[in-house]
């Protein structure tokens, strides 16, 4: 018995049939998307990872700078120093499509190219190390900016992932074999219908016959009587 | 045109001033919850957070992993990292495939 009460028509049959139909292709569609997916989001994970571990450490490079720096300057020099910056960042985002999850790719402009020209600051206030510092910070920057979009990517592709797989799973276990069920309790139904109406057609057959040989029989009787009278 | 911020404790993020990235320096977690919900409605694209904050925002940085913007993305702090960052990916592979495969 299937779970679902269905109605055992040939009508129904019919629509299920289709629907079974469009549920495997639909389950051969998801689970290529599915597995070509899973090869882009492996790739973009291996890269994710080098990405932050390159980033982590240029960063931890500059952290180090700023903490020299900072012990060479006192706090207040320091923040004023760095109080206005020269250097700003126009940050435009676009679209890539990677197996139709939209995935941002960032653009950055910066208003100084000249990478000398980032010192917000005097030379005379400040020492050296503090360069550094900011030099190593600029460094990292454009690795920032690549590991955030592509660890964006990975966050994008994973729930696309998660998605296809749950919804395969679905078709799979539960809608496909539900469907298949449906239909062989149909036409189990719908044979044992027609086996019915069969055995019908049989009986009343023996019914009408047997009444018709009974009257032939009583006629016979009767015109026997008659020649014997 | 997209801005990017930097959400940290004050010394680790200064630095990033200079690069003309927006800065917010919080030191309680009530205020870096309340910042980082109010720049994820800005016009941010990309919010650098350290790991040493975000790990008190594991539910708010959560909750905006799937919507394309912002990209919440941590860095070290200045006490250095604390691997948090790593171990996401490695989470987000588990969240993909079942397993961490690599």
């Amino acid at each position: 018995m299937p779970a679902t009460t269905v109605n055992a028509t040939r009508m129904e049959l019919t629509r299920i049939k289709t629907r079974l139909k469009t549920a495997v292709r639909g389950h051969k569609l998801l689970k290529d998307k599915r597995d070509e997916l899973m090869k882009q989001f492996m790739d973009v994970v291996r890269e994710n990872r080098t990405m932050r571990q390159q980033v982590e450490e240029s960063l931890m490079r500059a952290h180090s700078a700023f903490t020299v720096a900072s012990a060479l300057m006192s706090p207040e020099i320091l923040e004023q120093s760095i109080l206005y910056p020269k250097q700003s960042v126009d940050l435009d985002m676009s679209f890539e499509n990677v197996m139709s999850v939209n995935v941002p790719k960032y653009t950055f402009e910066t208003k100084n190219d000249n990478s000398s020209e980032i010192y917000p600051y005097g030379f005379a206030m400040t020492s050296g190390e503090l360069d550094d510092a900011v030099k190593a910070l600029s460094d990292a920057f454009e690795g920032m900016l690549r590991l955030a979009q592509i660890e964006k990517t990975t966050q994008l592709l994973a729930e696309e992932i998660e998605k296809t797989r749950r919804r395969v799973n679905a078709l799979e276990y539960v809608k496909i074999p539900e469907m298949q069920e449906n239909i062989k309790y149909i036409t189990m139904k719908l044979d044992e219908n027609e086996r019915s109406a069969t055995i019908r057609l049989m009986k009343v057959k023996e019914m009408i016959l047997a009444q018709a040989i009974e009257q032939q029989q009583a006629q016979d009787a009767k015109a026997l009587q008659e020649m014997h009278a | 045109m997209y801005s990017i911020a930097v959400l940290g404790d004050r010394d680790s993020v200064m630095g990033f001033k200079v690069l003309g990235l927006h800065v917010y320096p919080v030191d309680d977690v009530d205020k870096a919850r309340s910042t980082l919900h109010k720049l994820a409605r800005e016009n941010y694209a990309i919010i650098y957070v350290t790991e040493q904050l975000a790990v008190s925002l594991e539910a708010e940085i959560a909750r905006y992993k799937d919507n394309v913007t912002p990209a919440i993305i941590l860095i070290p702090g200045k006490e250095g990292s604390l691997n948090i960052g790593m171990s996401n990916i490695s989470r987000t592979v588990e969240r993909a495939i079942g397993a961490d495969v690599l």
